[in-house]
């Protein structure tokens, strides 16, 4: 790793194109730029020509991918900006300010939009309960996004976290952030019309994050502790101020374009700004704010500190800024100009440091089109036998075991950390299906959720990633809500392993089948690949994140659970036939393994309509998917919160009635006055409901199978978490 | 009409929903006020929302304290006007001295976010006007410093005094040690000044303002206040 190219993350023949291009050899302000630029992070080399087959259009798609966030239409010119983003090599190196800073950047995507940040959620994976580091992490990462989001402002409102031994040694930490933009108010990354000036504003620059981008396009070796300074540090309150800033600045038309300085901090900002607008830029590199002496041109162009923004403003409305960032008492420097051309030159202090295409570097790099294979053993899997075969015996102690782990336990210790009620729109909030907040104008409600489930994905690839947006859409649907886009965070091993890059392919394509049936186009989205330490890859962990409109009445809206008794509890959808998968195989059996099938997408339309339509007639009292675990958790988590208990009359046959995953069912409770209608308009609809029981008692109970009181599988269940990061309930 | 003017310092994220919350009662008319600016005459009430006021980072609301329009608010206050603190707000009213005791982190050493009950102790006051003694609400709480705390000899001076206006307690009303969810001393959830013209509390009256979000408790206090700051304010007796 002595080359100068390999130095900064180039193959030789990456370094050798870049020298053919340019007729000379790059100074090393130059390579730093092409390597950062060229990084998996910033070009996507290895995934843009699949992520081009995912689908994107849609008839309430205002914005796809390609700018900081994407945006879909909720109603007239109320528009909604949202895009999921992984922070995943930083936190692993440092929780605390790796997943701090992950929130910090996705709010930013969102506000340079021109919208109003009003949710915050996140997808945490974990190494496993008993990993030495797990607790410090857990403890770390949350306290992280809590402490960010909670200085900003913004409802941290619905998320999942789960603890998985694949991710010992490479958590995942993803970050979505959704807000609100009045169409007409809607700012993109241009940087357009020679002459008009650049403007940096925000935080000073340091020495932090240098190299960050170059980072996360690498697999992690053993001394993941000396790359710490490689990890930003946030500061939320200088956000809140920025924030404030940006969004006063662009409602006073001054503003041309506006870009964050993420990944590749000044250097991707100004290049795809310029790209976007076919633009050229030059910047005067020592005038950017410093924060410590010893920065040069390549210091500059590759810091990622913090709180930074790129702004290209009308040429005579500068001291519209100037007043405006003064107020809140931020840096607002005039740093350069829009060039004629095509490329970005950098000085310093007269003399040019940095001359670089922007063409080759950001439109024209590299594209590769990797081999992908599957390993044969993968395929092995699915020829062996799931275990549904077996008796059903006592379901106590297999529900209890599930209930008891900390990816099905109770998650409230990590979400009561989370101010889920500021702004106060928060109508549903973390703990159920899906979150609803109001949009007050839109005079309407959105419903919000982030899926994933790494599981399903890693037998089974494509059918996996389709099960993942089936479980989306029938969180909405819980909440009376139907899709308005989707985003997706793409993570995934090294793509320079076929074995990994076949995960990677296979799931693309069952995303984009499953979001093409259910309507719900991707709008944004994040990849983050190289998940891997020392040669062992992370399963494949494709997240998505929902955007929903609510078509409900708010006070219609179900619980998540049920408090009264009498209640008759219906399962909709054809039971699941399987228990490939699941978590009851895989933590119960101790083995993944299967045929993994499709969504029934038909049968998942029409439950969607369904809910819709019983949730607006009054007719659910409570409603809850059921995802992992099964039927026999889903009900369980409906007796848990309220210790109104289950008796049931007509338990489903089999394991894979009570614990398969792969069945497209929402469990419902509705008053017994309220069934007939409630069949009735199943049958409507076309959609199987199999009456189960009656609410009632303080067990869970079906006879001959189980019989549980709520208050023992309460406990484990509620202290799981707590208990694994050593904390009293 | 009552005139209510809301402040913003850098690091306040709670005034649009406060200002919201206050110009939906009736008979409101609420004002934003940046924390630079001049205090307008015939205010009837200031208030000083939630939020991270600098970041928070010396001490919670202690910076605050320092800034321009703060000098005002303390002289508004001495001269009898009112004054209501929320969460942060309060935070910044106990450093100012205008409140008696202080708010330390939470005995938990984390951040809390969760709807809790707290019990209305008095009535007689401006605060709490509008409910009935003993009466038990349910209003968010979100922070990560709200553990109230004093000296134990000034602490019972308050209270014997009947200072404290809302408590932590839990379903039934009791003030149990599992329904307190900070550590506060006496379950403290909101405590006034012995003038009675200033007060604080840790739970979010401003997210609680309708069946929708939050439940409707928080209302019940903001209506109360606008009512008696309407009928009794210096601003009125001037008019």
């Amino acid at each position: 790793m002595n080359d100068i190219w390999s130095e900064h993350g180039l193959t030789q023949e990456e370094f050798k194109r870049i020298c053919d291009e340019l007729g000379r050899e790059p100074n090393r302000v130059e390579l730093g730029i092409c390597g950062a630029l060229w990084s998996e992070h910033c070009s996507y080399k290895s995934s843009r020509r699949w992520l081009a087959t995912l689908p994107t259009e849609g008839e309430h798609v205002v914005e796809g991918p390609g700018e900081n966030a994407g945006i879909v239409r909720l109603a007239g010119d109320c528009c909604i900006a949202f895009k999921i983003e992984s922070h995943n090599h930083p936190s692993f190196i440092e929780p605390y300010h790796g997943a701090a800073t992950g929130v910090g950047g996705i709010l930013r995507d969102v506000f340079t939009m021109g919208a109003r940040p009003i949710a915050n959620l996140n997808s945490l994976r974990f190494g496993q309960p008993d990993n030495e580091r797990t607790p410090y992490l857990l403890n770390g990462v949350v306290r992280g996004i809590a402490d960010y989001g909670n200085c900003m402002g913004v409802p941290t409102v619905a998320g999942e976290a789960s603890f998985m031994p694949c991710y010992d040694n490479n958590i995942l930490v993803n970050a979505m952030t959704v807000g609100v933009v009045s169409e007409p108010g809607i700012f993109r990354g241009y940087a357009s019309g020679v002459g008009n000036p650049v403007f940096y504003v925000g935080s000073s620059t340091g020495m932090d994050g240098i190299h960050g981008a170059t980072m996360s396009s690498a697999s992690f070796d053993e001394d993941v502790g000396e790359q710490r300074p490689a990890v930003q540090v946030g500061d939320p309150f200088t956000e809140k101020l920025l924030l404030e800033a940006c969004l006063e600045l662009m409602d006073s038309g001054a503003v041309v374009g506006i870009q964050d300085m993420g990944a590749a901090g000044l250097t991707s900002s100004s290049f795809e700004m310029a790209s976007r607008a076919e633009s050229g830029m030059n910047l005067y590199l020592d005038r950017v704010p410093m924060r410590q002496d010893g920065m040069g041109p390549y210091e500059l162009m590759l810091s990622e500190s913090q709180e930074r923004m790129l702004m290209v403003l009308e040429r005579g409305k500068e001291q519209v800024a100037h007043d405006i960032f003064n107020k809140w008492d931020l840096n607002v420097v005039e740093i350069g100009e829009v060039a004629e051309g095509n490329s970005i030159r950098c000085y310093w202090h007269d003399e040019l440091a940095a001359e670089l295409p922007v063409r080759l570097l950001v439109d024209d790099a590299p594209k590769l089109d990797r081999p992908h294979q599957a390993a044969p053993e993968r395929l092995a899997l699915w020829d062996q036998p799931d275990g549904a075969a077996a008796d059903i015996g006592d379901l106590a102690e297999p529900l209890g075991q599930l209930l008891s782990h900390p990816s099905l336990a109770d998650k409230s210790w990590i979400y009561n950390q989370y101010d889920s009620t500021v702004q106060a729109n928060t109508v549903i909030e973390s703990g159920s299906d899906a979150a609803v907040i109001w949009v007050p104008d839109a005079q309407k409600a959105i419903a919000v959720t982030v899926e994933g489930n790494s599981r399903m994905v890693y037998l089974s690839p494509r059918n996996g990633a389709a099960q993942i947006v089936a479980e989306g859409i029938r969180n909405l649907a819980c909440v009376g809500a139907v899709p308005l886009g989707t985003t997706d965070c793409l993570n995934f091993g090294n793509p320079e392993r076929p074995e990994y890059f076949w995960e990677f392919v296979e799931a693309i394509g069952g995303l984009a089948e499953g979001l093409s049936q259910m309507d719900a186009p991707i709008v944004g989205g994040n990849v983050s690949l190289y998940n891997e330490t020392t040669g062992v890859g992370i399963w494949p962990t494709p997240t998505v994140g929902f955007v929903g409109r609510v078509d409900v009445d708010l006070d219609r809206l179900p619980a998540g659970n049920w408090t009264t008794e009498g209640l008759t509890v219906v399962r909709l959808g054809n039971p699941p036939r399987t228990i490939a998968g699941s978590a009851y195989q895989d933590l119960v059996l101790g083995n993944v393994c299967g045929n993994l099938p499709v969504p029934d997408w038909d049968e998942l339309r029409a439950i969607q309509a369904l809910m819709v339509d019983a949730i607006q007639a009054g007719l659910v009292t409570a409603c809850h998917d059921v995802a992992e675990g099964g039927l026999a958790v889903a009900l369980a988590e409906m007796c848990l919160p309220g210790g109104t208990g289950l008796q049931i009359d007509q338990p489903p046959a089999d394991i894979a009635g009570w614990f398969g995953e792969c069945g497209q069912s929402i469990v419902v409770a509705t008053e017994p006055g309220n069934l007939q209608a409630f069949l009735a308009k199943a049958q409507e609809h076309g959609v199987a409901a199999q009456s189960l029981g009656t609410t009632g008692g303080d067990r869970l109970v079906a006879n001959g199978i189980m019989d549980i009181g709520i208050a023992a599988l309460r406990a484990p269940w509620r202290t799981a978490i707590p208990s694994l990061v050593k904390e009293e309930v | 009409m009552a005139r209510v003017g809301i402040i913003t310092f850098p690091g306040t994220n709670c005034e649009r929903e406060t200002l919201r919350a206050f110009a939906s009662v009736a008979g409101v008319e609420a004002l934003p006020l940046w924390h630079r600016g001049e205090l307008e005459d015939g205010l009837d009430l200031i208030v000083l929302p939630g939020g991270f006021s600098y970041g928070d980072y010396l001490r919670a609301g202690s910076v605050a304290r320092f800034s321009p329009l703060m000098e005002q608010v303390i002289q508004f206050a001495h001269e009898g006007g009112y004054v209501l603190g929320i969460c942060n707000g309060f935070q910044i009213l106990a450093e100012s001295g205008l409140l008696p005791g202080a708010l330390i982190r939470n005995r938990n050493l984390r951040f809390i976010s969760r709807n809790l009950t707290v019990r209305v102790e008095r009535t007689d006051v401006p605060w709490t006007c509008a409910c009935t003694k003993g009466q038990l609400l349910t209003i968010p709480v979100a922070h990560g410093d709200g553990n109230y705390v004093d000296h134990a000899e000034d602490f019972a001076q308050s209270d014997e005094a009947g200072q404290v206006l809302l408590r932590y307690c839990d379903s039934n009303g009791e003030l149990t040690d599992a329904a307190n969810p900070n550590g506060s001393m006496g379950h403290t959830a909101g405590i006034m000044n012995a003038a009675g013209n200033v007060f604080g509390l840790m739970p979010h009256p401003e997210r609680a303002m309708t069946d929708r979000v939050g439940g409707g408790d928080g209302r019940i206090l903001l209506q109360g206040i606008v009512q008696w700051v309407d009928d009794h304010s210096a601003g009125e007796e001037s008019e």
